[in-house]
């Protein structure tokens, strides 16, 4: 489904990536994980073309990402992301942010799309917020609207780029169980978190990150039962010991 | 179309346009620096606990932001000789005018650079023993203007293309120079264009130096 | 010694008596306060005693009523333009951003009397003979819509500047979101960035409007019986200078009220639920 080939990317003459190459098949779930500055959420930009990149190639359900001719709202729409930091509208109330892509890109009539979003609402439990503004919400029930909102355009496949690391530590469970649900029901999911509990309950395989390079990219019990790089035992020593 | 452009009658006027100019640059001088001056005056009254004072300090800010720059400028052209019973010629009336209206506008700066010190600083000054006023002249003044001196160069900017309006009472400014040219021999289409231009250099190469200024003095 | 100073308030409310003919100035001299289209007023000299030799209050009016109708156009165009131009120097394209660059630089750095005498002397002169003839002599009213376009390009420039700093002041995050979510850039700029822009500029577009209203007296150098020009007149015919200028002082200050009691109507209308204001955090 997602394939990353030989990808690196380089901010002026630092190099942010290099030579990253991994897939994600369909129905999987792979965590990506690493210390900051490893390049994790600039990789997971690059998979639907938010960041550009400058040599290698990203494949989404066939679609070349860097490609000349790639029709990149199309290709996106296709594609949910979830951000660090939510990323609601906030001049928009809950219920038109979960319709506004439906309404103006897949072209859906405005009933369509609030059934729909109610549904989603009511699949994260956030039924009775949608009058509301982003605002006037949690972090927790935002980043669960931020996924509905995502959920709402039927992607083939979801992004999270650090979904809790903004979220006091008393919501960061109702987030994850959101997408724990979600992985279960066998969404393709491409995960940027340090939340390792997360990656041993849900995800097929962990993919860890440092200094821009793939350093390790294994099935999730071999990554926690014996990972292979120091770097990679360094990090999960680091974050497992909480 | 610039095949008739005439050069010739700029060059031949350039002393009396040079003369205007001056005239320009001296009304410019003395507004920014009593404009100032009394402007950082008008800061410090508003600011202060005195309930008089604050009040009076924004009822004047208020006024003169209000009212257009060629209404004030003939407020003080017109209106001020009668009313102190004597003549007061024209470049001290506009001078006047200029320096009483631009200090509104950099009080309204230097309150802002004032109030952007943060508590502790004064605190600070406080607790070494030195009065309110010692705190305020030597501690936050002094960091106040330095963080205000791109804002203030601007305003001056916009100053100086104010003084233009000097028009309106016929002061022999450099835009006024410009128009008597351009009336006597006829060629409106090159003194005004000139007279833009020689504005747009000398206003955008101000502004280019406070952009660089501001990047030297950003913390 | 002091000169001796007739104090006499009621000048200001010299009206056009009632039924008077209406037509353009009569008696000799120009008459330039008289024809206005906003009081019909007659434009003729009536003797009604000493001091109302003109109808100065229809004067005023007049003026006023220019003022608010110049100054609004010029607006509407400062708005649009300046919406554009904003928007404009935050694209990716280079050469869009360098062209609306260069046209803040290039109507900021000019004084606006100067850029007044350059629309209404020099422009005609360089367009097409056609189109510069029209507007010297067909065109109606043509320093009103000198003044209206000078006015609004000039402010445009400062909208634009003000737009731009609204869109810089929205977080990338953002942006990424709405694009993540297929959004084509036009989608995004008009359903996400512009929407919060122009909430967190209210307070500086609402200074700029009000400037406009006053930058509106700068065009009574090329005859637009605007309200300082028409306190002017005014002053010379009556040399009530004092009532004058202060019954005009008060309008100009109760415009500048009137605006900004709009423009808090405004801001409250458009008040996002649950935010104190609707910033960057």
């Amino acid at each position: 489904m997602i394939e990353v080939d030989k990808l690196s990317k380089w901010y002026g003459d630092f190099q942010v990536l290099d030579q990253c190459s991994t897939r994600v098949a369909k129905g999987e779930v792979v965590v990506i994980c690493g210390p900051s500055g490893s390049g994790k959420s600039t990789l997971i930009k690059c998979i639907n073309g938010l960041e550009p990149f400058q040599q290698g190639a990203v494949t989404v359900n066939g679609v070349s990402v860097g490609a000349e001719g790639t029709n990149l709202p199309k290709l996106r729409a296709s594609i949910g992301m979830v951000f660090q930091n939510f990323e609601l509208f906030p001049h928009m109330t809950v219920l038109d942010n979960i319709c506004l892509a439906q309404t103006k890109v897949l072209n859906r009539n405005r009933a369509e799309a609030e059934e729909r979003a109610m549904q989603l609402l009511n699949r994260v439990g956030l039924a009775d917020q949608a009058p509301k503004h982003p605002a006037q919400l949690s972090g927790g029930q935002q980043q669960r609207v931020a996924i509905a909102r995502a959920l709402a355009m039927d992607p083939i496949a979801m992004l999270f780029d650090e979904p809790t690391s903004a979220l006091d530590p008393e919501m960061i469970n109702e987030v994850l169980d959101v997408m724990v649900k979600l992985a279960l029901e066998g969404m393709t999911m491409m995960v940027v978190t340090h939340e390792m509990g997360f990656a041993r309950k849900v995800a097929d395989r962990v993919v860890f990150m440092d200094g821009g390079r793939i350093e390790e990219d294994a099935k999730t019990d071999e990554f926690f039962g014996a990972p292979r790089g120091e770097r990679a035992q360094l990090f999960l020593s680091k974050i497992l010991t909480h | 179309m610039f095949g008739a452009f005439d050069y010739q009658v700029i060059i031949r006027n350039l002393h009396l346009l040079w003369d205007g100019m001056q005239i320009t640059f001296l009304l410019t001088g003395v507004a920014i620096v009593g404009g100032i001056l009394f402007g950082t005056v008008l800061a410090l009254m508003r600011l202060s606990r005195s309930m008089v004072l604050s009040f009076l300090a924004g009822r004047y800010v208020d006024a003169f932001r209000s009212t257009p720059l060629i209404l004030v400028i003939f407020w003080f052209y017109f209106a001020v000789p009668i009313a102190i019973g004597r003549p007061i010629g024209d470049l001290y009336s506009v001078l006047i005018a200029f320096t009483l209206f631009e200090a509104a506008y950099y009080c309204e700066i230097i309150r802002a650079g004032i109030q952007s010190i943060r508590m502790p600083q004064i605190h600070a000054g406080l607790a070494l023993g030195l009065t309110r006023w010692q705190t305020m002249k030597n501690i936050v003044l002094p960091q106040a203007f330095r963080n205000m001196v791109p804002v203030l160069l601007t305003q001056a900017i916009v100053l100086f293309q104010d003084t233009s309006l000097v028009y309106v009472v016929g002061l022999k400014d450099f835009l006024t120079a410009a128009d008597l040219v351009a009336a006597r021999d006829n060629r409106v289409v090159e003194l005004y264009l000139f007279a833009a231009l020689v504005y747009f250099l000398l206003c955008w190469l101000g502004s280019l130096l406070v952009k660089r200024l501001q990047r030297q003095y950003a913390i | 010694m002091a000169m001796k100073y007739n104090w006499d308030w009621s000048v200001v409310l010299c009206r056009a008596p009632e039924g008077a003919a209406t037509g353009t100035g009569g008696s000799g001299a120009q008459l330039p306060g008289g024809t206005s289209a906003f009081t019909g007023g007659a434009a003729q000299t009536f003797d009604t005693g000493a001091h109302c030799a003109q109808p100065y209050f229809d004067w005023i009016v007049s003026g006023l009523g220019w003022t608010v109708v110049v100054s609004i156009f010029a607006w509407v165009i400062a708005f649009s333009v300046g919406s554009v131009i904003g928007v404009a120097r935050t694209l990716d394209q280079p050469w869009v951003r360098r062209g609306a660059t260069t046209y803040v630089e290039l109507f900021r750095n000019v004084p606006l009397l100067v850029q007044m005498f350059v629309w209404f002397f020099v422009v005609p002169e360089l367009l097409p003979k056609e189109t510069g003839n029209f507007l010297k002599r067909q065109l109606p009213l043509p320093e009103y819509w000198t003044a209206i376009v000078c006015l609004g390009f000039y402010h445009a420039s400062r909208t634009a500047e003000q737009v731009r700093a609204g869109i810089e002041a929205i977080p990338r995050g953002q942006t990424d979101a709405a694009l993540a979510m297929g959004l084509t850039p036009a989608q995004v700029y008009r359903y996400v960035l512009l929407p919060v822009s122009y909430r967190i500029i209210i307070p500086p577009l609402t200074s700029d409007f009000m400037g406009i209203f006053k930058n509106s007296s700068v065009a009574l150098t090329i005859g637009v019986l605007e309200l300082t020009a028409q306190s002017r007149q005014i002053a010379e015919y009556t040399f009530n200078i004092f009532e004058v200028f202060t019954v005009t002082t008060v309008l100009y200050i109760l415009i500048t009220l009137i605006v900004s009691t709009i423009m808090r109507f405004v801001e409250k209308r458009l008040h996002v639920p649950g935010t104190i204001a609707l910033g960057g955090n």
